[in-house]
Order: structure tokens, then C-alpha cells, then sequence
């Protein structure tokens, strides 16, 4: 009887059943609508650009992993999002060959070169875009107006634009509402904002999408709710305390909270789990500085948004964060050790 | 007076604090899975026809064999003495004859030293009746050395030696003695039909613990999973000891003695101390209801209440099994299915899993859990960490579990112990429980701790040549 070899590992032998695919699996899943938003309010040329931020995304982690003799990653879904969140944050008809670039950035100097998943230090997908940025400054800025005529069988000559060309500008471009509140002090509605029929980067202009995704999360326990709940609160706080100063000079509140790439960053970047700090009292100093850093870049920096460089930096801060809130272990007197 | 006023005020407002929290930081919620053995009662297992007793059942020096080979005993006649104090005797568990004394597998998957028993089977398997002890007219010194002499140790799952652990130091009192009926581990059901079943032994158990300990409250603590045995309990309180039930949220490990002192206490036992620095005792109730069970015969353990469960077991249920019987005995008797592929001795949170089935029931052992082929989970795979925080917030001590497993990795344990607390973790696998990636923490803990004591001991060593 019981001839069978007993099967042994070390306890304890029950886990909860989260697994890290898992979460990021549905992550992927509370993107989702987004990636579906941004097809029907900018068409085909934004569902192509993130379509190419994904392939590039997934194909330079595949081909890293085989050229350094390991496995590929490429199942636990992280690369996806990268590709995800990028192709979200790119205007509409940012030409395809940058996206690619763009991606390639991403994954292999924003995450390859620090040891992959879990060791990066910053948000993979803002490091490709900060590149983009500074490489490519005018395509990057180039906006384009939501719900076009045709938008649904037509590229637009930007997307597909030949590698290393001067990108064809097309006739029709638009101000996202950051840009035109910043060189031309023109506020946008704020329903529209929440509910994206503006321009933008591809996902970021529905604001009720995003927060609908990250509750999503927050509630199957996949992301910590305090982040985006401290980026927004800092935001709001300290931009309703310029405005009630001067209602001229500085924006609304609500303007600022839903206006730009605060809303996707705070609940689907500023979240990523490996740059923000481990505690639960480290990340609310996390989600304030970076909501600090959003209004100090957007009201008095040269730029109309700042969310990147503010996450960019919540990243760099995060280590410290974690070295400075340890909390009290048990039986000890005091915090530092 | 102001002054006085506010700090009256701030004492009070802690004490509501504590009488309402009665919990402690973090913890886990593990599927509990005890409903198919709580309300089965303990029943008397078969005799198995050959018993094999390992000599070292507890922590602490190996019992030194008194019998020769081919001695015949009776059932709860002194087998082995306690070797020293940190020790403690092994009486027979069955009427029998001693076939050979020799090396027994035991759970580790070493062999040590220990006796096969031929039972007798037509044999009554009465138990034999030593010197009792009194607990109204015993003195402390008499009451430890009576609980030493029955072999009693830690029947919660540790087997730490019982009267060591209630012998107060020099200069310290113990005013609360805490006896723990929380029974966290999902799937065990032994406390619980202990305090349902044998509540008369379980008062007389605490009238020698107050005798010995000189405790001036006694506090049983059950998880809000066990009301019926909280009811029970409080219903048979005798009159004349200062005995109350505490009823806890469920919530593991909260049956690890330093956080039920923080559930119920309110107070934290500091780093690297015990549980007498703040004043406080913890006994197993099955332990103590051992206590007062054989003290006032004189006789020794010769059997314990072990719940037997899990899928891949037919006859589920609380059984009363003599220490020896082998466990591939025990699993047929209770029909387990052919292709068993794991079992576990203690619970799935804590327990530890069996290589081999030719090992024994030992004191120790709170319970079987057995799982078949189809129950297995698949071998996870292993993520690097994400950085997620759970384990953070399932650490009962607060600990940084995700730094420290990076630390691990990197062989960085001078760091783990001196920076990040390593050593006051006790191993309770809730961070490991939690961890999305599967990354296999607490064995890295273990692991680490292990490396750290061997070398503060060559230190010792050096420093003393």
C-alpha cells in the first residue's frame, strides 16, 4: 500500500492563490477599455501605434531573454503592459517607426539592463516615452483632434511615415486642453474632460475609464488604492490653494485632476509595485511628492504636463522612501534600527 | 494635577484600546477547512500491533533507555528516563514486548535512537497507576518535577518540554497565565475537541499551572471559530479560581504565544525575550488538560488527540493514537486512498511534509493532513518579487520580508540579522503564504537563521580559545 513517492516541500504547503501573471494579467484587463476608448475616439492610426508599442514591447523582451541564454519572460504579461502604457501615452499619430523605438527603449534600457522584472527602478514605459520626448520633441507634441470623420479607415501620413524622415505633419492637429490652458489660458469643459472628447495621448483623455480600470484593481487587492488617492489629493489640494488665491492666473482644481496624463499615471503608472516604495505609509510620501511635483512642472515649469517626470522621479525617491519608513518590528522600541 | 489628570486619562483610554482590539497587527486568513472534523468526537484508534517509539520526541537531550530487548512491559511503565533537565521520560504506549531497541526513522529523515514494542494482543491495555500528585498539598518544585516525570511536553505542535517552560527565573513573577485554545493552523481540530470533551481535566490541569506558576488570573483564549468551546468553557468555570474565556477574531498565527499575549494582554513580548518578561505564561489547553489528566495518578503520556484529515482520507475524525504507532498504520486504518501524495504532520501553515510513512506518532504531532494526487497543486513557478508589499503586510512582526529575501539571495545575513530583525522571525510562513511570486521566503528565513547561529557559535568558540 502507498507505493506511490510522497510529493515534499516546505511549509507552508497552502498559498493564497494570487500569482504575479495574475495580477498583471489583469492589469492588462483594466487597460482594456482604454485600449477600446482610444479606437473609437482617434481610429485606426491610435489602435495601430498601440498595436506596434506592444510587438516591439513583447519582442524585445522575448529576443533579450534568448540572446542572454535565459528563458523568456515574456509569459508573466509585463512586457504587454509596458507596451500598453506607452502606446496610451503617445499622441494618436505619433509615426509607428518612433513607437517602435519607443518600445525597443523601454524594455531593454528602462528594464533589461537593471535585471528585469522586479528590478527596475523606474516605470519601463515612461522611460521609452522620456526618450521619445527628447528625441523626437516635435512629433511628440503633435496632438490630433478626437472623433474625426473617417478616422476609422484612414492613416494618417504621420503614422506611416518612413523611418528617419521628416514626419509629415498632417493639416488637422489640436491643443490638448493642458497646452491650450498653458500658452493661451483657454479652459476646457470639465465634463468633457472626465469623459474624453478631447485630444490627448491616446489613453489618457477618458478620466472616468481609468478610474473605472483602477477600482477595478483596487478592489481584486492589485494595486494600492493610496497612490493614486495621494497623487490626486496633493494635486487637488495644492492646486485649489493657488486657485482660490488667484482664479486668473492658475487653473481649477478639477481642470488640473482631469486634464493631461494625471489620471492614467497616477492609477496605472505611479502604481507599478516594483518603483514605488514597499509600505503602506511609504507610499502616500510617494503619491504626495509626485502630486507636488505635477502642479510645481505644470503651473511654473516650461512644460504643459509634468506626470512623467514627476512619476520618473517618485521612482528615483522610492528606495530612499523605503530606507527612511521602516515600520516598528515587534517587541522593538524604535524605528530605526 | 493637570498633569495627573491627563496621564489617568491616557492609561484608560489603553486599556479600552486593549479590551476592544483583542488582535494583532497583520496576519493572514488562510481557508480554515475545519468544518468536516469539528463536530466529530475524539474516538480511542486501534492498537497497532508493532509500536515504534523514538527517544528524542521533544526538544531537548534523548530519553535514556531503561529496558532491555525482550522485556516485557506494561502499558505506561517507564521506558526512559529524562536525560537531564532540558529532557524528559518516554513511558510505554501499549502492553508489549520490547522486540529490539535500535535506530527509528524519524521526521527529519534521520534515524535516532528508539524501541519497537511487539503489542500484546489480547492484552486489556490497562494503564498502570504511579505516585499521584496533589495539586493542594504539592509544592511548586514537586508539581514541575510531577510534570517532568509524566513526560509532558508542548502538545501544540513544538514538544518543548513543559516543565522548563513554567519554571519562573529568578527575579520574575508571572501574574497572567494564558492557556491557548486557538488552535490557528487551518484543518486541526485537536484543541477544539479537547476543550469540548474534556473540560473537567482541563480545570484541574490549571489548578496545578497556578500552583506551579503562582499566576494570579488565568485567561483561556479560543478564536471566534470555537464559540461552542468558548460556551462550554465558561459555562464549567469552578467557583474558586480566577479563570476567564477570551474570546479572539480568527486570524493565523494568532496561536503563536507572542501574539495571543498581544491579543490578549495587549502588551508585546520585547525582541529576544519570552513570554515572562511581560508577566505572562502560555500553556497549550491540550497540554494542560494532559497536566490534569495524569498528574493525579503519576502516570506518563502514552497516547494524544490528533485530527486526521484532509482529501485524501476516508475516516476523517479526532482520534485518541498511542505515541509510536507508525504512521503507514494509522492512514490504513483510516482508509487513505492509494495514491496519496502528500501528507503533512501538523497543520499545512506550520506542519511539516513526510518522506517517509515508516515514522511514528509522536508526542508532538497535533494532527495528519493528507492530500491525494488530484488535490496536489501544480508546482508553482517562481517570479522574481515584485515589490507588491503583501508579505510586508501579512508580517505579524512587522518585518520586511521582501528586503530580507533579496538579502537572502544575496548571502547578505549579517545585514538580515542586524539591520532587518531576522531573528525574532518565528517562521509562521504567512509572507510566504501571501507572496504572488511564489517565492519560497520563510525556507529562506529558516535557511538564513541556520547559517547565522552556526556562525555566531564558531565566534563564541573563537572567542573563548
Amino acid at each position: 500500500m502507498f507505493s506511490k513517492t510522497l510529493h515534499i516541500s516546505t511549509s507552508p504547503h497552502i498559498r493564497q492563490g494570487m500569482s504575479t501573471d495574475m495580477i498583471m494579467r489583469n492589469v492588462v484587463y483594466a487597460m482594456m477599455p482604454l485600449v477600446i476608448f482610444a479606437v473609437v475616439s482617434f481610429g485606426l492610426n491610435a489602435l495601430l501605434v498601440i498595436i506596434t508599442a506592444v510587438a516591439s514591447s513583447v519582442l524585445t523582451e522575448h529576443a533579450l531573454c534568448r540572446w542572454s541564454g535565459k528563458s523568456s519572460t515574456v509569459s508573466d504579461w509585463s512586457a504587454v503592459i509596458t507596451g500598453i502604457l506607452l502606446g496610451l501615452t503617445l499622441p494618436p499619430i505619433f509615426p509607428l517607426w518612433m513607437t517602435f523605438l519607443g518600445g525597443v527603449v523601454s524594455i531593454a534600457i528602462g528594464k533589461f539592463v537593471f535585471g528585469g522584472l522586479g528590478s527596475n527602478a523606474f516605470n519601463p514605459a515612461l522611460v521609452g516615452r522620456a526618450f521619445l520626448q527628447a528625441a523626437f520633441p516635435v512629433a511628440i507634441t503633435t496632438w490630433h483632434p478626437s472623433f474625426l470623420e473617417g478616422r476609422f479607415y484612414s492613416i494618417s501620413k504621420s503614422v506611416a511615415a518612413f523611418p528617419f524622415s521628416t514626419p509629415v505633419v498632417d493639416g488637422i492637429s489640436g491643443a490638448t486642453p493642458l497646452s491650450a490652458f498653458k500658452f493661451d489660458k483657454v479652459t476646457a469643459d470639465t465634463a468633457d474632460l472626465a469623459f474624453g472628447f478631447i485630444s490627448g495621448s491616446s489613453g489618457e483623455t477618458s478620466a472616468v475609464l481609468i478610474i473605472l480600470g483602477g477600482i477595478y484593481l483596487a478592489v481584486r487587492k492589485m494595486m494600492n488604492w493610496r497612490i493614486p488617492v495621494a497623487i490626486l489629493t496633493t494635486v487637488f489640494v495644492l492646486s485649489g490653494i493657488l486657485y482660490l488665491i488667484d482664479n486668473q492666473t492658475y487653473p481649477s482644481p478639477q481642470f488640473m485632476l482631469f486634464s493631461g496624463g494625471l489620471m492614467l499615471g497616477a492609477v496605472f503608472m505611479a502604481t507599478d509595485m516594483v518603483g514605488s516604495p514597499i509600505t503602506s505609509r511609504g507610499v502616500v510620501i510617494y503619491g504626495a511628492f509626485i502630486g507636488l511635483i505635477v502642479v510645481v512642472i505644470r503651473i511654473w515649469g516650461g512644460l504643459p504636463e509634468g506626470v512623467m517626470y514627476a512619476i520618473l522621479l517618485g521612482n528615483a525617491l522610492t528606495p530612499h522612501i523605503d530606507n527612511l519608513i521602516r515600520p516598528r518590528v515587534y517587541g522593538t522600541k524604535k524605528t530605526k534600527s | 494635577m493637570l498633569k495627573n489628570g491627563s496621564k489617568g486619562e491616557k492609561n484608560s483610554t489603553d486599556t479600552v484600546l486593549n479590551l476592544q482590539s483583542h488582535t494583532f497587527r497583520h496576519g493572514v486568513h488562510p481557508p480554515e477547512n475545519k468544518e468536516e472534523t469539528n463536530k466529530l468526537p475524539i474516538r480511542q484508534f486501534p492498537f497497532s500491533p508493532l509500536i515504534i517509539l523514538p527517544m528524542q520526541q521533544h526538544i531537548g537531550a534523548p530519553s535514556r533507555i531503561i529496558v532491555k530487548e525482550g522485556q516485557e512491559v506494561v502499558r505506561g511503565q517507564l521506558l526512559a528516563e529524562a536525560n537531564g533537565y532540558m529532557s524528559v521520560p518516554v513511558h510505554a504506549p501499549v502492553s508489549g514486548k520490547i522486540r529490539k531497541i535500535a535506530k527509528v526513522p524519524v521526521i527529519s529523515g534521520q534515524m535516532t535512537e528508539g524501541i519497537y514494542i511487539e503489542t500484546f494482543h489480547f492484552s486489556g491495555q490497562e494503564v498502570i497507576e504511579g505516585a499521584p500528585i496533589a495539586f493542594d498539598k504539592a509544592n511548586p518544585e514537586q508539581i514541575l518535577k510531577g510534570i517532568q516525570d509524566a513526560g509532558i511536553v508542548g502538545l501544540g505542535g513544538a514538544a518543548f518540554p513543559t516543565h522548563v517552560k513554567l519554571k519562573i527565573p529568578e527575579g520574575k513573577v508571572c501574574d497572567h497565565l494564558i492557556i491557548n485554545g486557538i488552535e490557528c493552523e487551518p484543518y486541526l481540530t485537536t484543541d477544539h475537541r479537547v476543550m469540548l470533551e474534556q473540560a473537567n481535566d482541563i480545570y484541574t490541569g490549571i489548578r496545578y499551572l497556578i500552583k506551579a506558576t503562582g499566576a494570579k488570573e488565568v485567561i483561556i483564549g479560543i478564536e471566534g471559530n470555537k464559540q461552542d468551546a468558548a460556551d462550554h468553557l465558561s459555562k464549567l468555570i469552578p467557583a474558586d479560581l480566577p479563570v476567564r474565556v477570551q474570546v479572539v477574531p480568527v486570524k493565523y498565527p494568532q496561536g503563536a504565544e507572542k501574539m495571543l499575549i498581544t491579543s490578549l494582554l495587549g502588551k508585546e513580548v520585547p525582541s529576544g525575550g519570552l513570554p515572562i518578561d511581560v508577566k505572562a505564561v502560555v500553556v497549550n489547553v491540550a497540554t494542560t488538560a494532559e497536566i490534569g489528566r495524569l498528574l493525579p495518578h503519576g502516570q506518563g503520556i502514552q497516547e494524544r488527540v490528533i485530527t486526521i484529515t484532509g482529501p485524501g482520507v476516508k475516516k476523517k475524525g479526532n482520534y485518541l493514537i498511542p505515541v509510536g504507532t507508525p504512521l503507514r498504520y494509522v492512514l490504513e486504518q483510516v482508509g487513505a486512498a492509494e495514491n496519496i501524495s502528500e501528507v503533512y504532520m501538523g497543520g499545512p501553515m506550520m506542519g511539516v511534509a513526510v518522506s517517509n510513512l515508516d515514522i511514528s506518532i509522536v508526542k508532538g504531532t497535533s494532527g495528519i493532513v493528507v492530500f491525494g494526487e488530484d488535490n496536489i497543486p501544480k508546482t508553482e513557478k517562481i517570479f522574481p518579487c515584485i515589490k507588491c508589499g503583501a508579505c510586508v503586510d501579512a508580517c505579524p512582526i512587522s518585518l520586511n520580508p521582501s528586503k530580507l529575501g533579496i538579502l537572502a539571495k544575496s548571502e547578505g545575513y549579517d545585514t538580515m540579522a542586524e539591520e532587518f530583525h531576522l531573528m525574532d522571525c518565528f517562521e509562521c510562513g504567512s509572507c510566504s503564504f501571501v507572496c504572488p511570486s511564489n517565492i519560497p521566503l520563510v525556507q529562506y528565513f529558516r535557511l538564513s537563521k541556520g547559517i547565522i547561529r552556526k556562525r555566531n557559535a564558531e565566534k563564541t568558540a573563537k572567542a573563548n580559545v
